[in-house]
């Protein structure tokens, strides 16, 4: 085939184009034609697919997403926000942090361990690329019923394609979430997000500015996998009778991506770089596109002289190519040098393969010829943006209204217990220790507290012990439920668990996970979902900095639960301070804080013992998870609590099962005044904690909470070897321990 | 006075940063070696950390065992410097034949991380002196080609001559031949285990015990006393 250049264009306007394989509808074509004044070449109509596909360019999604730019709390924290790789915020002592927290979904479900592996590796470069050194990683991952068959294809392969790339990175991995469901059968949820420390003064921003400035792309090979990966993968919905769409999975190369780290981190130490851009969905496309709209002028790009890996790559398959592994950076003319020379030291190749220019045109050529004449930004952030119609599902009022609170409770002590047992060895709520021991949570040796802490948190700095925690928490049941309120949920979920180890939630990312948005049903949910967390941002004073949205996760005409999920990001000044959740000292007093109300719907309880979905979630109260968020960092601060766990799905028995597991020790408790046994245990209801107080402080403690007005009942004593619910019920550790931790591997192993 | 140990960074390596931290917790003087620099800059002792030197491809420790670096450490560790090995390290220097055996892949064929009770079998070794014979310590382990094996010959001159230095105690996490974590030559000098104790000398991180850092100590206190 003969190369389709910029006058071959001009001169063959008829030519027929495949836009409609590349995923661009009618319209689309129609806009492309007009902003180009004729038809795109081959290597323009490529790079238009894959920035114009609903993952890069948030063409469903933007309208709704543009809130978290409005409703923006005063936080004196952001230093950089939505729209860069990944969001700042400054965490005192002249440290910043970044994070965020991105979706691998389709291609995890296709080729678990590639996809799952190179989710990792593209947040980590999204993360390095804004300047800091990575320093943690966590997953949050949602599958589908434990116990089908495909679940045991999928899981392993993804829980090994994580382990595989994040260890051999060297981030340790302190945290996520392993939920099944089997809305998520044919869409398993892989999300990932990291973390990464700087000072401020190293922010790098993706831009591409100074003409003359050089263009230099550097790491891996540029090879043929991933290809349209973007536009035919993540932006279609799975259907049985399409050909298999292995081949636009990337393949990761996680010792390639290490280098690529360490590289990196020497050349912004010797601030060579005055722009740079990592290689993520759209590969070239995108960061040339990005780069240059993001600057003041053009650039030029001679693609023929990309390091390929395959020789036979066609230029248009070149500036779609997904590979893995590679960055791109403006550098300086007088800085080349000392740049190429740092590559070579780490055996990182890299190539000069363009140039900043004075012009507003993105200019690419190869051996000569000119292939791509655009304005950049048509291509990177003058996508189309769809005002999808949106509407409440006729279903919604029926579901709302199957009250989960009506569905048969236990009627007595033995009952009861049955009931406990079942739901701490569900697979929901039993040990996911199988799946994460395959994690290197201790690697760097700064891992404070890693799952199944509520929160995951890092040392940053050895000398003054300034630490940042981060939790992910999202629940699709609640979601479906009441999408507005379901984010809230998971929004303040997360809070909670930071806030229960002891760090002070500051910022928060986002991954918002949803069905198709061509069906106005998810789309309200998705409508509601972020207004939902929008305004709970602004009541609790956390901005988000950034996220990602991954759409079409369906099989057919059935959606998953619309799963917004959040990750807080807190810091802590020392961590010394921070509070684990095991019961580690007997004779400890547990207090329960916050209110707890009858409220089942979407509960762990109703999903185990009754396979049930309906009613309200819990009702949320912001103000209250703030109080309490207070309470608990003031607390850990000044050494009144030595545990703190969060209640959320599973109620407070789960809570208390979990901490005296990690810890070793029984509890006994009592149910307090005014509550039944079963509500006491199981009920949902959010803005609540137990904690365990030394004898010492439990005066000071229980006056800080009356004087600040946050409910707090002494439910028992942290005592013995079994949870022993006073007059109705006992469990030896021993038979706990068994039931919680031996269901997953019985599953998967 | 205090001593120099120097701690080399493979492309790949992942706990060079750790085993330096270690060093210097212990008083030692924490040096970088680099691995294509044969210099190893007057160091006393080296560590070689855990990591995936080149990403563990061919087989963990079989590319890393060529480089320049090593040429000097090989040399260096025949004429008695101390060498220790942890992990991907342990995998350098039986690749190098500093250590007798091969480490596979763990048997259940996962990466295991978990807080790992050991057995300190030798404590006549330049790195584990500061032990207490049969001491159980708990540090972290975490790998995917832990699985030590030796033809039995090998294992019975090892146990024959006290030169295992290390067993699992209560879960053989990877299916080590006769639970063993880790071994030492012949002469004392050159230790090489599975685990990390470089990860066990804060009270705060890692798994809350400061288990691992008699290892560091150890070879101070030798090489300052020496």
């Amino acid at each position: 085939m003969s190369l389709d250049t910029v006058k071959h264009a001009s001169e063959t306007p008829d030519s027929e184009q495949p836009w409609k394989e590349l995923g661009l509808k009618e319209d689309e074509y129609a806009r492309i034609r007009e902003i180009l004044g004729r038809r795109p070449t081959g290597a323009e109509l490529a790079m238009y697919s894959v920035m114009w596909s609903e993952h890069c360019s948030y063409k469903s999604s933007k309208v709704h997403l543009k809130q978290f730019g409005e409703k923006v709390p005063e936080n004196d924290a952001m230093l950089v926000g939505i729209g860069e790789n990944a969001g700042v915020v400054d965490v005192g002592q002249g440290y910043a942090v970044t994070f965020k927290v991105e979706s691998h979904n389709h291609p995890s479900y296709i080729e678990p361990y590639q996809g799952a592996a190179t989710g990792i590796g593209g947040i980590v470069r999204d993360i390095l690329a804004m300047g800091a050194r990575p320093v943690a990683v966590v997953d949050p991952l949602r599958f589908g019923a434990a116990d089908h068959p495909d679940t045991k294809r999928v899981l392993p392969g993804v829980v090994a394609g994580i382990g595989g790339y994040g260890n051999c990175l060297g981030l340790p991995n302190i945290g996520g979430e392993v939920v099944f469901d089997e809305c998520y059968q044919g869409n398993p949820l892989v999300n990932a997000g990291c973390i990464g420390v700087m000072k401020h003064e190293d922010i790098h921003l993706a831009k591409a500015s100074g003409p003359g400035n050089k263009v230099i792309l550097y790491g891996a090979r540029t090879g043929g996998d991933g290809i349209g990966g973007v536009s035919v993968l993540a932006s279609e919905t799975f259907d049985d009778t399409k050909p298999t769409k292995r081949p636009a999975v990337q393949v990761g190369d996680p010792f390639q991506e290490k280098l690529l780290i360490e590289c990196t981190l020497e050349i912004f130490k010797e601030k060579l770089v005055a722009g740079i851009q990592d290689l993520g969905g759209a590969g070239l496309s995108c960061a040339t596109s990005e780069l240059a709209s993001a600057g003041s002028g053009g650039m030029r790009v001679e693609l023929d002289r990309v390091h390929l890996r395959d020789a036979t790559l066609s230029p248009e398959e070149i500036l779609m190519s997904e590979s893995q592994e590679r960055m791109c950076a403006i550098v300086e003319p007088e800085h080349v040098d000392r740049f190429l020379e740092i590559c070579e030291k780490w055996d990182v190749i890299a190539v000069v393969i363009g140039e900043v220019t004075e012009g507003e045109r993105l200019e690419i050529f190869w051996h000569g010829e000119q292939i791509v004449d655009v304005p950049p930004r048509s291509v990177a952030h003058e996508g189309p943006t769809y005002h999808r119609p949106y509407a409440r599902p006729e279903w919604q009022d029926a579901l709302q209204a199957d009250d989960a609170g009506k569905l048969p409770r236990p009627q007595n002590g033995a009952e009861l217990k049955d009931q406990v047992l079942k739901l701490v060895s569900s697979p929901n709520q039993a040990s996911k220790s199988w799946i994460t021991d395959q994690y290197d949570r201790f690697v760097q040796g700064n891992t404070v507290l890693a799952q199944p802490e509520d929160a995951g948190m890092v040392r940053i700095d050895e000398e003054t012990n300034l630490g940042v925690a981060m939790a992910t928490d999202g629940n699709g049941r609640y979601a479906k439920l009441d999408p507005y309120t379901g984010a809230q949920l998971a929004l303040a979920e997360a809070y909670r668990n930071v806030a229960a180890s002891g760090a002070k939630p500051l910022a928060i990312s986002d991954c918002l996970n949803f069905g198709s948005p061509e069906d106005p049903a998810v789309m309200w949910q998705f409508a509601e979902a972020t207004r939902g967390l929008a305004d709970g941002c602004l009541q609790l004073g956390t901005p988000v900095t950034g996220g990602n949205v991954s759409l079409y996760n369906q099989t057919g005409e059935v959606a998953i639960h619309p799963t917004p999920v959040v990750a807080v990001l807190g810091v802590i000044d020392d961590v010394n301070r921070r509070t684990p959740i095991a019961f580690a000292e007997e004779g400890q007093l547990l207090y329960l804080l916050g209110d707890t109300r009858e409220e089942f719907g979407g509960s762990a309880w109703s999903e185990v013992v009754h396979k049930h979905l309906g009613g309200m979630p819990p009702a949320v109260d912001l103000d209250r998870e703030k109080l309490l968020g207070e309470i608990l960092i003031s607390a850990s601060r000044d050494g009144m609590i030595d545990a703190a766990h969060d209640l959320s799905d599973g109620g407070l028995v789960q809570a208390v099962v979990e901490s005296c597991l990690r810890g070793g020790n029984g509890a006994r408790l009592v149910v307090p005044e005014g509550l039944d046994a079963f509500t006491f245990l199981f009920s949902e209801s959010a803005g609540r904690a137990v904690v365990a107080v030394p004898r010492s402080e439990e005066l000071r403690f229980t006056d800080m909470c009356g004087a600040r007005g946050l409910p707090a009942a002494r439910i028992g004593v942290v005592d013995g070897d079994a949870v022993d619910v006073q007059g109705e019920f006992a469990l030896s550790l021993t038979e706990l321990r068994a039931a919680h931790e031996a269901t997953i591997p019985g599953l998967l192993a | 006075m205090t001593a120099r140990i120097g701690v080399v960074t493979f492309p790949g390596t992942l706990d060079d940063q750790d085993a330096l931290r270690a060093a210097r917790l212990a008083g030692a003087e924490p040096v970088s070696l680099w691995h294509r620099d044969k210099d190893l800059k007057q160091v006393d002792a080296v560590v070689l950390a855990g990591g995936f030197s080149y990403g563990d491809y061919l087989r963990a420790g079989a590319i890393s065992r060529f480089s320049p670096v090593m040429e000097t450490i090989i040399e260096q560790a025949k004429a008695g410097m101390p060498v220790l090995g942890i992990c991907n390290g342990f995998q350098i220097l039986t690749e190098a034949h500093l250590l007798p055996g091969a480490m596979l892949r763990n048997n259940h064929l996962h990466f295991i991380c978990r807080d790992q009770k050991l057995r300190v079998e030798n404590t006549g070794t330049a790195w584990t002196s500061d032990y207490t014979e049969g001491q159980e310590i708990e540090v972290p382990l975490k790998n995917m080609d832990g699985r030590y094996v030796a033809d039995e010959r090998v294992l019975d001159e090892l146990e024959a001559e006290g030169r295992v230095a290390f067993r699992y105690l209560d879960v053989n996490p990877n299916g080590s031949l006769r639970d063993i974590a880790g071994i030492t030559n012949a002469a004392g000098n050159v230790v090489g285990l599975m685990p990390h104790p470089e990860h066990a000398v804060e009270p705060l991180v890692g798994t809350g015990k400061t288990d691992g850092l008699g290892f560091f100590t150890s070879i101070l206190k030798k090489l300052v006393n020496a």
